[in-house]
């Protein structure tokens, strides 16, 4: 086509100054209202030991009761489990995914903990890169389930960090906006929180785990954002139960020597955590997955599949052509199987055939010799009938002849006899 | 004021009461406040849009586009042309503009086709822009199968397609009705009768029903579709817009005291035209539908729909050259 640009796309639009009111500062307002209508998706991973309190803190931060008992510690191996549930505030819906590590940290040898994490987000990265990939696919409506946001709870030792959270942290930090918190903190005395606190910041730097950072580019939450990157990692004490102090029933717990509000910013980091978590940054966490985990880990796959931009000449590839030549690639090698195949059964059937012409072979020779000796064996008897019959005609003409001189001699004989009788006689 | 917890773990209600500052108020959890950050966002990445106007020439297009955005986006006031010359041939020139209005930012991108239809032969006129089209969304598909892909890939795709109809008064003419078959198909087309000052109220409401039923006996899906109509609050709101298409509008970039007023408007010796008079001309209801209300669902329509289903095509091909897109193949008939 005859086209041209006057000015580049992109680059050296001009800079237009409006005559009077044209109405496109709705555009936030329509954006909004579309996501309203939409409803909104934010996917959590709790890691952490059992016993760390991550399900009551679920339920603290969302202010309800989620489901589900508390787990056993025998677990052979650590399992995710993952639950979804509806929320709606206001007018705005949010679909809100928890998925708990069940068993981590519970075993003896704990070297394999971190994989079935890494594997169930990988699985989610596929999943969406997958829908990506299709050719009619509905990106508009799929359900996103790649976590945006990793809770990271942190046994409350006093000291450092164990070295299995540091090893699972690593294996993360490339995968997801992981978030530190120091769990059940209300059994930390404050001085030796804020050692404590110092001590993990430094252990997460000195191994070059990459913690989320809250943003601190938009003017608006800048400054509140860089001081809560101040107080990371937060100490949260999670309660469901309420108590009576003053006028108020607030989410506490109790203890015989005092109360632990747990939305008393002076007695733990819950509401800052929440603040952080929820009302300033749900977004920016969404985004950050999107754009960095996400694309990080579709660039790895892809290439790892074969697939360049470019080939070594610098010359682009295109996606389709990369297709192309996998798919033929696959399609020879299928073929390649398929003529092994086809001269391996044409070989066997050759040898059957073989071995089914020797068989027969040999039951014709078989039949011949059987059918010789019953040759044989016939002639025998007819040889021997033979001899039998002459015998007999033999015997039968001696008995004939000796009959006939019998008879002759009984005829001449009459006298025979007598004369030898009157010879006796005299 | 407390909510007792609900009774049923799967979906619920949090009311929220009075938020106090951020103290205390512990049935409220916050979630409505990603509206906000939403939004906060949205402000710092600015908007981006991209219009494309059609007609012959001489039908007032470049002074609807400044009418519109108050402001001199229009192809001519950027070229300086002595002498407007009609192109031998379709030539497409795009114009990127930043604007800002109370802290939104916006990039509008205006597309202009001088030569169409200007021609004696006018056959195959549409080719042109449904390649440019096409080469938007191809550009777009392109980044976004990359390895290494941009954070935010720039959208140059054609939101939406102003076509002008000339004022003739009787019903539309066959180029119009094969452009818009057409291009109905791959971008949204908002058909607006241009110079409807030559137009009696009798004559216009005339000549819209004609170009309605017209568009109806031809299977023409304009701006706003009635099979992507969400849910029927929306199909109320899309059947009135729907009963007012095609919008005869009236442009001007001069202003007139009018009863003390100073308007835009079009003088003449017999009265003057206000341009934002509802009563004189169809303006107002266009540049609402496009800025002010429908923008958001334009953009999303084109990337949900028009660019999926080109990309379904585009990757069930065989390397077939999208160049040759516009002839008569099977697709757009």
């Amino acid at each position: 086509y005859n086209g041209t640009c006057l000015a580049k796309k992109g680059e050296g639009a001009r800079a237009v100054p409006l005559a009077g009111h044209v109405g496109f500062d709705s555009m936030p307002d329509q954006l909004v209202n579309k996501s309203v209508n939409h409803g909104f998706c934010f996917n959590i991973l709790c890691v952490g030991e059992t016993g760390l309190g991550k399900s009551t803190l679920m339920d603290t931060l969302f202010n309800t009761k989620f489901e589900g008992e508390p787990t056993q510690h025998n677990q052979p191996g650590v399992q995710l489990k993952s639950n979804t549930y509806e929320l709606q505030e206001s007018n705005v819906r949010l679909k809100l995914t928890v998925v708990n590590t069940v068993g981590f940290g519970d075993q003896i040898n704990k070297e394999d903990s971190y994989k079935s994490i890494v594997e169930f987000i990988d699985t989610q990265f596929e999943a969406y890169l997958q829908e990506e990939l299709k050719i009619k696919r509905t990106l508009h409506s799929y359900h996103d389930t790649r976590i945006h946001a990793c809770l990271y709870f942190i046994a409350p030792t006093g000291h450092s960090l164990k070295s299995l959270d540091l090893v699972t942290m690593k294996k993360l930090d490339s995968k997801v906006n992981i978030i530190p918190i120091i769990a059940k903190s209300d059994a930390i005395s404050k001085s030796e929180l804020t050692k404590f606190k110092i001590k993990i910041t430094s252990e997460l730097v000195s191994n070059g785990v990459q913690i989320y950072q809250f943003p601190t580019d938009d003017e608006t939450v800048a400054e509140i954002n860089s001081t809560m990157n101040g107080h990371l990692p937060f100490a949260v004490v999670g309660s469901t139960e309420e108590v009576k102090i003053g006028n108020k029933m607030v989410k506490a717990r109790q203890y015989p020597w005092g109360t632990v509000q747990v939305e008393n910013e002076n007695h733990c980091d819950f509401v800052k955590l929440r603040e952080m978590l929820i009302r300033v940054n749900m977004e920016d966490l969404r985004e950050q997955t999107h754009t960095r985990h996400y694309e990080l880990y579709r660039r790895c796959k892809l290439e790892e599949m074969g697939f360049k931009d470019t080939d070594p000449d610098c010359k682009p590839f295109s996606l389709q052509e990369t297709y192309e030549a996998k798919r033929n690639e696959f399609m020879g090698d299928l073929q390649k199987k398929e003529e092994e195949m086809r001269q391996m059964f044409v070989q066997r059937v050759k040898e059957k055939e073989a071995e089914l012409k020797e068989a027969e072979k040999e039951l014709h020779e078989k039949f011949d010799r059987l059918k010789k000796l019953h040759q044989d064996e016939k002639k025998k008897l007819e040889d021997k009938k033979k001899s039998l019959d002459d015998e007999l005609n033999g015997f039968k003409q001696k008995k004939t002849a000796a009959e006939l001189l019998q008879s002759q001699a009984q005829q001449a004989g009459g006298s025979t006899t007598l004369k030898r009788d009157k010879e006796r006689k005299k | 004021m407390m909510m007792p917890p609900p009774a049923m773990p799967a979906a619920f209600q949090v009311e929220k009461p009075v938020p106090g500052p951020g103290m205390g108020d512990f049935s409220y959890v916050g979630i409505d406040a990603i509206l906000e950050q939403m939004r906060r966002k949205a402000m710092k990445q600015g908007f981006e849009l991209n219009i494309m106007v059609v007609g012959q020439s001489g039908l007032g297009k470049s002074t609807l586009m400044n009418t519109l955005f108050k402001s001199k986006v229009s192809r001519k006031s950027v070229q300086a042309t002595s002498q407007e010359k009609i192109p031998k041939t379709i030539d497409i020139k795009s114009v990127s503009h930043d604007i800002e209005e109370k802290g939104v930012r916006m990039k509008l991108t205006v597309i202009d086709t001088p030569g169409f239809g200007d021609q004696i032969n006018n056959e195959n006129c549409w080719q042109p822009i449904m390649k440019f089209i096409n080469a938007q969304y191809e550009q777009y598909l392109q980044e976004e199968i990359n390895i290494n892909r941009k954070k935010r890939i720039p959208d140059s795709r054609v939101h939406c397609c102003i076509y002008f109809i000339p004022p003739t008064g009787h019903c539309l003419r066959p180029l119009d009705v094969e452009f818009m078959r057409r291009l109905s198909k791959v971008v949204n087309i908002v058909p607006v009768i241009a110079k409807a000052d030559t137009l009696t109220l009798e004559e216009r409401d005339f000549f819209k029903q004609k170009i309605r039923e017209e568009l109806r006996a031809n299977g023409i899906d304009v701006y706003p579709q009635k099979e992507f109509d969400e849910d029927a609050e929306d199909r109320m709101i899309n059947d009135k817009i729907r009963e007012m298409i095609p919008f005869a509008v009236v442009g001007s970039d001069q202003e007139y005291q009018v009863n003390g007023r100073r308007l835009l408007g079009r003088k003449t010796k017999w009265g003057t035209i206000e341009v934002e008079n509802i009563a004189h001309c169809e303006f107002a209801y266009l540049r609402d539908l496009l800025i002010r209300t429908h923008m958001e669902n334009i953009k999303d329509i084109t990337s949900s729909i028009h660019y999926e289903v080109y990309r379904v095509r585009r990757l069930n091909e065989n390397n077939t050259a999208i160049a040759h897109e516009g002839e008569d193949t099977h697709w757009g008939d």
